[in-house]
Formats: C-alpha cells, structure tokens, sequence
C-alpha cells in the first residue's frame, strides 16, 4: 500500500509535463517561423505588419514596429474579416492611447463582449467551435497590432474554455447571456475585487509619516495610494518618471487631485532621492514562474538601488497575471517600442534626427524588463501577502481549482 | 602710466573671467568642458604672475589665494578651478624652495618633529626675494599648460590596452574623454558601445552622433534600461566631474545607479579622468540643481506645477568602492592610491584655499 501511494504522487508530478513554446512574436529570427506566421495571417487575412529601422543585434529575435504606420493603414476599412470593435481596439493598442496591463485587459474583454452580440451561429455548426475559430484571426490581429501582455493571454485563455465548454444543447441567446456574464464576473473578480483586496493588505503596510515611492503609472498602485489617504493614513508620494515613455506625470495627475502631497524626479535622481524613503510600491506586468518580476523597463533599477539602501520594496500584482513562464534576462522575451520615441529636442535642435542614415547608431527603446526575486521584499496579491517565490504555488493552486 | 594700465588691464581680465564663470557651469556657459575652464584658469594666473605687483613669493601667493577663492566662490560646482590654483601655490612653492637651494626631500617629508614644529616654519618662508622666481614660476606655469595641453590624447593612448575586440562598452552621457578614448581604440578594434542618454539633458544623443560618425557601432537606451542591459555588458567606461580626495566620484545624475548596476554584474567601472579633475575635497551633501532645468522635467502639467515639488539634482557621488580603475594622462591607478597621488599634486596648506 505505500508503494501505491508512492507511484500515485509521481504520477501527479508527471502529468502536467506539458513544454511551452516559445510565442511567434519572439522568433523573428528564424525564417522559417516568420513563412509560417505569413502563411497563417494570410489564411486570416490580416495584413503581416513589417518592422521598422535598424535593430539592435542583441535584439534581432524581437519586432521593432513604428508607430507612424499602425496595421489598419494595410486594412479596408469596414473590413469584412474583423470586427469594428476588435480594429478599434488595435489601433488604441499600436497608438499608446490604451496603456497598461489592467487597462488592456479590461478593453479588451469589452471588445470581446461586442463581438459575443453581435455573433450568430452559422447554420450547422456548434457555436462553441465555431466562436473559438472567429476569436483567431482577431488574436492575431490585436497581436500585430501590439503584441499581447501575460494578462491578456489568461483572459484570453479563460474565454476560450469558458466558451469550448458551453453545452451543445444550450440555445444560443442563452450561451450568450452566459458568456457575458462570465466575461463581467472575470472583471469583478480578478480586476474590481482582487484590487480591493490588495488595497486592504497593502494600506496595513502604510504608516503615517510614510516617505514611499512610485514608479511610472500603475492603475493598482495609484489606486492603493488613493484607498489610503481616504483612510487618513499621512503620508507623502515621490514619483519617479522615465524617458521616453513619461508615465508618471499620469500618475502624478491622479495623486495631485486627490490631495496627496507629492514630490516628481526622473530616474536618473533615484539615488538622490532614495535616503528620503521609507517604502518603495511596485505595480507588475507579470510574475514569472521562477520569481522573477516583469515590469515596466526601469523597475529593476529601482529595485536594485532600494536594496542597497535598505528600503523594503513592496509590489503589487493581481493574481491573473501570473505567468508560468520562465525568464532569467529581460533580453529573450521583450517588446521593442518604436525607436523614433527616444528623439528629443533640447535648445531647438534634434541630435538624433536622422538617425536612419547613420548605419552605425542604433535606437533601443525597450519596454519591459525583469526583476530578480532577491530584491523584492514582499509581494501583495489578492491571495495574500506572499514572497516572490511562492508564485509557483499559486500557480499550481489556480490550476487545480480550475 | 604702463604699470597702472596693466594693472586695471589685469583686473579687467579677471572681472571677465568671474563674469564668464558666474554665467554657467561646466557644458552651458561661454566656457564649455573642464579642459577648456581648466585651461583658461590657467592662463588668468599666468597673467597675473606676470603683471601683478610682488616681491616675494609670499605676496604672490598670497595674491593668488585671493583670487583663487573670488574665483571659486562664482561657481562652486567647477572644483577645476580651484585645482589650477592649488596647482599654481604648490608650482610656487616648489620653485621658491629650490631657488632657495634647499633639497626638495627635507621639505616633503613628513615626520613627528615636522608636525610638532610646523607652525613657526611656515611663517618665515617665502618672504626672501629671489631675481628669477618670476621667470622660474611662469616656465613651470608653461609647463603645466603644456600638460593640460596633452591629456586627452595620454589618455586615448592607453585605449588598446583595455579595450579588446567585440566588446560591449557602456557608456553615460557625454565626456569629450571618454569620446576620444573610445575612437581612438576603435582605428585599430571593433566593438560595440551602448550609451544612455542621461535625461532630463540628453548629452548621451551627442556622444551617440559622435561615435556613430566614426563607425563605431553604437546604440542608444534610456536611462531607465541601464539595469536591463547590463548584463550583456562588458565595461562601463564613464567620464566624470571631479574625483574626489577619497577616491570617489562626483559625476553626472545616474552614474550613482550606473555603478551599483556594474557591481551586482560584477562588470569592471572604469573612469577616463585627467589629473586636474583631482580635487582635495572630501563628499558633500550639496548638489547643485541647475536653474532652468525643471522646466525639461515637467513640459505640460502647468495646472498641477504649483502643488508638486520637482527635483532636479546635477551630480551623483558614487563611492570608491564601487569603482575599479582610473585611467588618468599619468596612466592607470585603483582608488585607493587616488590620496597619494593628491600628495604629490597639491600641498596640504593649500587644501582650503
């Protein structure tokens, strides 16, 4: 009988033994991917988006897009293939107006309800194969356009069970109303309440007199700092901002109008400013399977600085947007934004105006990167206050209640 | 009278002079680059050796002292001028000491009964007149310049030795140094240089456009992804500001972070610094925002401005244990031996001005 139990555990362990691989977006290098992803746009019949400029070689693998020439300039428009909603939202993704990953995800659920309306079941077929294959082609559109965030490839695999799983004997208006409640009740859960929740567990970390400091606009971030000075804690905010993308001054906004005394440097002020705090909050794109943390390019510095002078770095994620891939460099897995952003003008005149005709200089604006675990202190999920190692086990938790 | 014109032509000189230092730092006002402020003030006390009224070295010293803090008093933040004129007091020294005929060795060493009889020394040297201390004291100034002249190219001369081919370099904003440094190893090496641009100023897209032009291959980042890429990196080569006595730096914004990103990487930091940027002064608190600069922090949210606090420090002090090596004219040195080499340098009366 301990035999038994013995090889029913290595059984357990065995069985999810499933090997990723690597998204078609992150192989650009490879010709024969790139033929195959052609192929399979052009059976879609969306159009391949080229790259733009010279790209770093350490970064061949990766897309380099430029804004100035979004995918839907290579549409018809009203195109018959994809929904007007789904376009909408692909060029607000390629154009920056629709930014951040709650906020994507969000938008993007949205756009997936339209499209669930305005469905109807083609005669003999099954709405619940027939509404996963209509879903590809818009995929792989929003992926040209912008390719997607971890948190919307776990929307998006939610939908697609929740969808394969409608009943084939369920009527159609009623498969509807169920898909869009569900699509509602993942937004309240995961997003709505899950940022309530953190809000509870992270406002206990504030004290008065806090000093803490902020990176960038992170929607749950602000929202937590917003809960607590509802809540009278007294505290001041410093945030800190980057070129090219500037986000902070978004988040300052949102501080400054509520009434939160706030102090704004850019990054490059980091260790002046840093003896003056007493916390550092985090918002997350992902968190990786091994601990690590991918953020908004930046936040590992911030991370790093802070540990050196001893400043507890908190971040805050929800739990859908964990990730069971693994990544050690924010090299392999990464988007590159478009390079024309890191141009500036000072005193009139732009250094790096024509950067194309140089063949030698080359512009990298790197969107994300990853912090290793070891300097973050605590992160503050939905589920509770767990180190950053522990998110295998969340994972794994997820994936037996499912 | 030709002694009065000279003398109010003298003084003219130096009211422009502090004028011109007044107006702006290094990079911004008329005086662009250290090597330039360094050189300029050295040619200002070559003009007054020679056409100030002295008799004894201790009248010019004493003359030069004035000067020298008028002048560093107009611009804290340019510690090159005050080294020129520590330099030009221990030049002064020097040659009344040998004038003298006293050997140099007696002078420099430091014993007990030196320090315990220091006081009363050094009251009754430099008051005997000698006939060629003047000729002897600008040729040590000419001297000097021709030193000053030399340093960025000793520098570059070092390059291929620590340069080796398909190397990532990093480098941070914009040192006219560390540029020759670079293109001088890049005639005979190829390699890779990654410069970040060092907001809110951005000197990073200059030294870019410069590299570039000589066919280095060079790339861009933005100050926030210098953590990113480090781990690809294989040397950090940075200018700096001033070195400071205890061998750390004050350099631009964000070498600070630069630095502790080269260390959790375990990538050597290397600085292209001449001599003169060696200053005996030891890490202060004050850095110095630039006026005007705010105004590149926050270009929209006019609405919001009043109710925020925007700060826009200038230098960053990175301490001497996060860096490896100096590279100066006079050849390569740890920072630990940056102390000695102040010794020899400056005289430790002439440390406070």
């Amino acid at each position: 009988s301990g035999l038994g139990m013995f090889s029913t555990i290595i059984c357990g362990f065995l069985s999810p033994l499933v090997v990723k691989r690597l998204p078609e977006h992150v192989q650009v290098d490879d010709p024969a991917v790139v033929k195959r992803l052609a192929k399979k746009l052009e059976r879609q019949q969306i159009p391949l988006r080229s790259d733009y400029g010279y790209k770093v070689s350490l970064f061949s693998h990766l897309h380099q897009y430029s804004r100035k020439a979004p995918l839907t300039q290579l549409l018809s428009i009203p195109s018959t293939v994809i929904h007007p909603s789904i376009v909408r939202l692909g060029l607000q993704y390629s154009q920056g107006i629709v930014a951040g990953s709650n906020a994507r995800s969000v938008a993007l659920l949205h756009a997936f309800k339209q499209v669930i309306r305005d469905y109807t079941t083609p005669p003999n077929e099954e709405l619940s194969r027939d509404l996963v294959n209509k879903l590809k082609p818009y995929i792989s559109f929003l992926n040209q356009c912008r390719p997607l965030s971890a948190s919307m490839g776990n929307a998006i695999k939610y939908i697609k069970k929740e969808i394969s799983n409608i009943p084939s004997q369920c009527k159609e208006e009623e498969a509807k109303t169920k898909l869009l409640k569900c699509i509602d009740r993942y937004i309240e859960e995961k997003i709505v309440l899950a940022a309530k929740a953190i809000s509870k567990y992270a406002i206990e970390k504030i004290s008065d007199g806090d000093v803490i400091l902020v990176y960038g606009c992170s929607s749950l971030v602000n929202h937590i700092l917003c809960e607590a000075f509802e809540k009278s804690r007294k505290f001041r905010v410093i945030v800190v901002d980057s070129r090219p993308r500037l986000e902070g001054r978004e988040a300052l906004r949102r501080l400054v109008q509520r009434g939160i005394s706030c102090t704004y440097v850019l990054i490059s002020a980091l260790s002046y400013i840093l003896p003056e705090v007493s916390k550092v909050f985090l918002g997350a794109h992902a968190l990786l399977a091994n601990g690590y943390v991918m953020s908004r390019v930046g936040t590992s510095q911030i991370a790093l600085v802070a540990r050196t002078f001893n400043v507890p770095v908190l971040v805050c994620c929800e739990t859908y947007k964990f990730c069971e891939r693994v990544q050690t460099d924010s090299f392999v897995s990464n988007e590159l934004d478009d390079p024309d952003d890191l141009m500036v003008t000072r005193k009139g005149k732009t250094q790096l105006e024509n950067w194309q005709d140089v063949s030698s200089l080359g512009l990298l604006n790197l969107v994300y990167d990853v912090t290793p675990p070891d300097f973050v202190d605590l992160v503050i999920t939905d589920l509770g206050m767990i180190p950053c190692t522990s998110v295998p086990v969340v994972l794994r938790v997820k994936n037996l209640d499912q | 009278m030709p002694g009065a014109d000279k003398e109010t032509d003298l003084t003219e000189r130096i009211e422009a002079f502090l004028a011109d230092l007044k107006r702006g730092g290094s990079g911004t006002g008329p005086l662009r680059g250290s090597g330039e402020m360094a050189r300029e003030t050295t040619y200002l006390l070559r003009r007054i050796t020679a056409q100030a009224r002295w008799s004894s070295a201790g009248d010019l010293m004493e003359i030069i002292r004035n000067e020298g803090r008028r002048m560093t008093a107009a611009q804290p933040s340019e510690t090159t001028v005050g080294n020129m004129v520590r330099r030009v007091l221990k030049i002064i020294r020097e040659e009344y000491a040998r004038s003298r005929g006293s050997s140099e060795e007696t002078e420099q060493q430091e014993s007990l009964h030196k320090l315990l009889t220091a006081g009363e020394l050094s009251e009754e040297n430099f008051r005997q007149h000698f006939v060629h201390l003047k000729a002897n004291v600008i040729e040590a100034i000419n001297e000097l310049l021709t030193e000053l002249d030399g340093t960025t190219d000793n520098i570059a001369m070092q390059a291929l030795e620590h340069i080796h081919s398909n190397e990532v370099i990093m480098t941070v904003g914009r040192s006219r140094t560390v540029e020759a440094f670079l293109k001088d190893a890049a005639r005979k090496r190829k390699f890779h240089v990654i410069v970040a641009e060092c907001a809110p100023f951005c000197q990073g897209h200059e030294m870019a456009t410069g590299l570039s032009k000589v066919g280095i291959e060079t790339t861009v980042i933005a100050d926030a992804a210098i953590f990113a890429v480090m781990s690809r990196v294989n040397k950090v080569i940075i200018g700096t500001q001033t070195v400071l006595a205890n061998g750390g730096l004050r350099a631009v914004n964000g070498t600070h972070s630069v630095a502790l990103a080269a260390r959790h990487h375990s990538t050597p930091l290397i600085i292209c610094a001449p001599m003169f940027k060696l200053s005996p002064q030891v890490f202060t608190t004050i850095f110095y925002p630039f006026p005007g600069s705010f105004s590149y922090c926050l270009p929209v949210l006019r609405e919001i401005l009043s109710k925020v606090n925007v700060h826009c420090p200038v230098f960053d002090y990175v301490p001497p244990e996060l860096i490896t090596l100096f590279i100066s004219n006079i050849g390569g040195n740890a920072p630990s031996y940056i102390y000695r080499l102040m010794s020899e340098l400056y005289h430790p009366e002439d440390h406070k001005l």
